[in-house]
């Protein structure tokens, strides 16, 4: 049996790790360089409890369910999970009934543990929350994580189980034909080269409607929503403790404000719509970056903007019906995991456990089994903190490349960025995604010449053929003299 | 762990770390200094130019030169170099300094230390340009970097948004490299560069300079194609409609300013807001009486000669207190004036012990009054500017002076005459 996934973000890298828990050849295509860098490069990072979707969704059956995986995941790929909790803050007595409708619609949803909090405990809490919050409903299984090394992890560990992972290709076809007296799914082919496939999974984010055109699929047709983003520096990393949720309004969650795994603080996003055409314009606007500004210091005091670290800018897929497009579609064979918007991320690890269980294995009755020699456990990326120097030590006592500190703001060595391009990093944003080398407050100001000379001696390529990411994006144009 | 008790560890070994280390080491003082890269000399050894070295060595020094010269003198003087050390932690409790190299950990246990840590450049994204984020947008010193020590060229077509000197420098550079470059854009309504830069390195080559102009917009979805640039009033900094015009270029350099870099210590030192560095009295002791600071930690200086003078200062001053134990020394804080931005030191010990302040005009004044402590410095300078630093020596007869009027500040303005 051959399955074919289109797209490695998390909800793709999920499934076809999924799948090759199974006696299946799977092959996942991403046009990208790397797993995880289109929808699920530029979020919110939140795990989110699953108590705001509506029961009837689809988003309200994965959601909840998706955030209880999580936790079993991160283990098994050893990427970061921090289950702190989140606040939906009410600063009017008009907002008060919506916290109690969210209490029932956690309820119907199976979210545990959630309640509402009083003025006194959230303050407590987050002393720098605006001190007219009047309540707040209090989610504890909400986490943060960092969704680009969830897919960049679950591909890891899939290759290391047999699957064919093939980035930098784009599909140009989805070949069908009648086989059984019915239209089915018999191929795809890249600009690289033709992949034979009973089975097509489409999870290409902004792009599955088009993937979907290329086969005859249905799929309704996606809109770009484009969210801005502030991350603020490490420094001010204590000023929240939670994730912090403003009443939300029609379109969106709201705009937020809570910390990353890594200390910092992240606020954000906006929510605007977007042509069909604008799928790939990631700019950040300063209408946006002013309105990121402008909520988020009315829900909190003392962001110090000037601790800039980073702007960017995501989009996430919107349909017509607001909801994800999940299973089988007119084309046998050809299985949709589209349209997924908020929240996309939480609900991945169920949809795609579904796909393969409910979908594949259920409705469309292919004959595949589970194999013994599944291993779930990808080896943790080494990690080193100054707060456990013996470790450290250690580890230069094995190999004295953890000796030498590359990024000096988040302390990554040559050993851990050696480590990233050994498991598939071929630019400087994928060292960058892997270790968070350059993440920090200097961005790259004294490793990124390293960085580059390092992937340019491990890949054995010129300097001057480095990428900064997918595309023309050289660092550089050529030597200064032979 | 390697454990080593020592009179002085200074930490970082740029220009001022080496001259700090040098000068405790000829006092008598066991000496290391800490380097995290590979070689001495910090950025000097990036700054392939000239320029360097009138103060300190009165001739004109490329900075490998001038690099050089110093780890000449750390040889002679046989001075412990500890390089590739990475500072883990600086415990000021215990008075210990964790680092990992490729050796393992060490504990240095000094009786002193002085960081000497530098700065590092402000980055793209702290400006909140907004835009797409391709490839092609460098800070001056990582562009310098690729093409001094790497020998690689970062594109064809460079503008460079902030007068820095750094910036100045590179547009020079990468001009005679066979880039074109388009122009330097400054947000201020004066160049934050020394004026024989724009000179040497723009008038010379015809490279335009904008004042009062900034990058509103990046435009690119891969490579940079475009930026957007616009008029800004002098005044409220604020942009001016219908100023905005596209430049087609592949490169950005950035030289928008420098931040004195204090992380291993700024939760237990005192730091200025305006100097953005490690507050230092008259000896260059910070607020911990451990701990010695020199350079562009401190303040950012104009000249890398600025930067040895005061690491010169800070291991004498560190040498003494190790001789003579840590006696309490009244001090008096330093107070900022009228049109006084960054200005170092900002506490004045009343012994007998002379220093030089730094002192950095806010804005262009053609003739000003420098006045100090209530008229104990009054003197007329002529042609000031924010790129370039007033240094004045204050003497132990100035200080006499405050002594005997019974100062409690001492404040520093500068007037404009007409």
């Amino acid at each position: 049996m051959q399955a074919v996934v289109v797209g490695a973000g998390v909800v793709g890298s999920l499934i076809a790790r999924e799948l090759t828990k199974y006696n299946v050849n799977v092959t996942l295509i991403e046009k990208e360089e790397d797993a995880g860098w289109g929808v699920t490069k530029a979020n919110s990072a939140v795990i989110h409890g699953g108590y705001d979707d509506p029961p009837e969704t689809i988003r309200g059956r994965f959601a909840a369910k998706g955030n209880q995986m999580y936790t079993e995941l991160s283990k098994e790929l050893g990427f970061d999970l921090k289950r702190i909790g989140s606040y939906v803050l009410a600063f009017n007595e008009t907002d008060r009934p919506y916290l109690e409708e969210l209490l029932e619609k956690a309820e119907k949803n199976g979210v545990p543990g959630c309640e509402i909090h009083d003025r006194n405990l959230i303050l407590q809490k987050n002393p720098n929350i605006n001190k007219e919050v009047i309540a707040g409903f209090w989610c504890p299984t909400a986490g943060i994580t960092e969704p680009w090394m969830v897919a960049i992890s679950a591909v890891e560990n899939a290759v290391l189980n047999g699957m064919d992972f093939r980035p930098g290709e784009k599909v140009l076809e989805v070949i069908t034909d009648g086989k059984n007296g019915r239209k089915s799914v018999s191929g795809v082919k890249t600009d690289k080269g033709l992949y034979p496939c009973d089975i097509l999974v489409n999870a290409a984010g902004l792009f599955a409607d088009e993937i979907a055109e290329m086969a005859g699929a249905d799929c309704p047709k996606l809109h770009p929503r484009k969210g801005e983003y502030i991350l603020l520096d490490k420094k001010l990393g204590k000023i929240v403790t939670n994730i912090l949720f403003p009443v939300p309004s029609a379109v969106s969650k709201g705009i937020l404000v809570l910390p990353t795994v890594d200390g910092g603080i992240l606020l954000g996003p906006t929510a605007w719509d977007m042509e069909r055409d604008q799928k790939q314009d990631t700019s950040t606007t300063s209408e946006g970056l002013a309105e990121v500004k402008a909520k988020t210091t009315e829900m909190v005091e003392n962001l110090d903007f000037s601790a800039t670290v980073k702007i960017f800018a995501g989009l996430r897929p919107e349909s017509p019906q607001k909801d994800f497009t999940i299973g089988s579609t007119n084309i046998y064979g050809f299985i949709n995991a589209a349209a997924m918007r908020s929240p996309g991320l939480t609900a991945a690890p169920a949809i795609a456990k579904h796909i393969v269980e409910e979908v594949l294995i259920k409705e469309l009755a292919f004959d595949i089994n589970t194999r013994d020699d599944f291993d779930p456990i990808l080896p943790p990326y080494p990690t080193l903190s100054e707060d456990d120097p013996e470790v450290w030590a250690e580890m230069v006592k094995k190999n004295s490349d953890f000796g030498k500190v590359v990024c000096v703001c988040n302390k990554i060595t040559e050993a851990q960025i050696i480590e990233a391009i050994k498991r598939g990093a071929r630019t400087v944003d994928g060292v960058k995604f892997r270790t968070r080398a350059s993440f920090g407050r200097c961005q790259g100001g004294f490793c990124l010449p390293r960085i580059t000379e390092i992937i340019s001696r491990e890949l054995n390529i010129p300097m001057n053929k480095v990428k900064f990411r997918s595309g023309n994006t050289e660092l550089l144009s050529g030597k200064v003299r032979k | 762990m390697r454990e080593i008790n020592l009179d002085a560890l200074v930490i970082g070994g740029g220009a001022a770390g080496m001259a700090a280390a040098v000068e405790l080491t000829k006092n008598g003082c066991k000496t290391i200094l800490i380097e995290r890269d590979g070689n001495t000399g910090g950025v000097l050894n990036q700054c392939i130019h000239n320029g360097f070295g009138l103060h300190v060595f009165k001739e004109e020094l490329t900075g490998p030169e001038y690099a050089d010269r110093y780890r000449k003198i750390i040889k002679n003087e046989l001075i412990d170099v500890h390089s590739q050390q990475f500072v883990l932690e600086v415990n000021p409790q215990k008075r210990e300094v964790i680092t990992v190299g490729t050796e393992g950990l060490t504990c240095y246990k000094p009786t002193v230390l002085i960081m000497t840590t530098g700065a590092r450049e402000r980055p793209f994204s702290n400006l909140r340009i907004p835009g797409s984020r391709p490839a092609g947008i460098y800070t001056a010193g990582v562009a310098q970097k690729f093409v001094n020590l790497q020998n690689y060229l970062p594109g064809e077509k460079a503008f460079v948004l902030g007068s820095g000197d750094i910036g100045l420098i590179m547009a020079r550079r990468l001009t005679l490299e066979g880039m074109k470059v388009l122009g330097v854009a400054e947000l201020m309504p004066f160049s934050g560069g020394l004026a024989r830069n724009i000179s040497q390195c723009l008038d010379d080559y015809d490279i335009p300079l904008y004042l009062s102009t900034s990058v509103v917009k990046v435009k690119g979805k891969e490579r940079l194609e475009s930026i957007i640039l616009m008029d800004f009033t002098p005044d409220t900094l604020q942009p001016i409609p219908g100023t905005e015009r596209e430049i087609k270029c592949d490169t950005l350099i950035l030289s928008v300013g420098l931040l004195p870099q204090n992380e291993l210590i700024e939760s237990f030192v005192d730091i200025d807001p305006v100097n953005r560095g490690v507050i230092v009295d008259s000896h260059q002791q910070t607020t911990h009486p451990w701990i010695f600071a020199a350079g562009n930690n401190v303040a950012v200086y104009d000249l890398v000669d600025f930067v040895t003078l005061e690491g010169i200062h800070a291991g004498k001053s560190a040498a003494e207190k190790i001789k003579n134990g840590f006696n309490e020394v009244e001090k008096i804080n330093v107070t900022r004036g009228e049109n006084v931005g960054a200005i170092t030191p900002l506490q004045c010990c009343l012994d007998d012990k002379e220093f030089k302040f730094y002192i950095r005009p806010r804005k262009n004044i053609k003739k000003g009054r420098l006045l100090i402590g209530d008229g104990i410095v009054n003197k007329i300078e002529m042609g000031l500017k924010p790129s370039e630093m007033i240094d004045i020596t204050i003497t132990a007869k100035h200080k006499a002076n405050i002594r005997e009027i019974g100062l409690n500040n001492l404040k520093v303005e500068i007037q404009e005459v007409e």
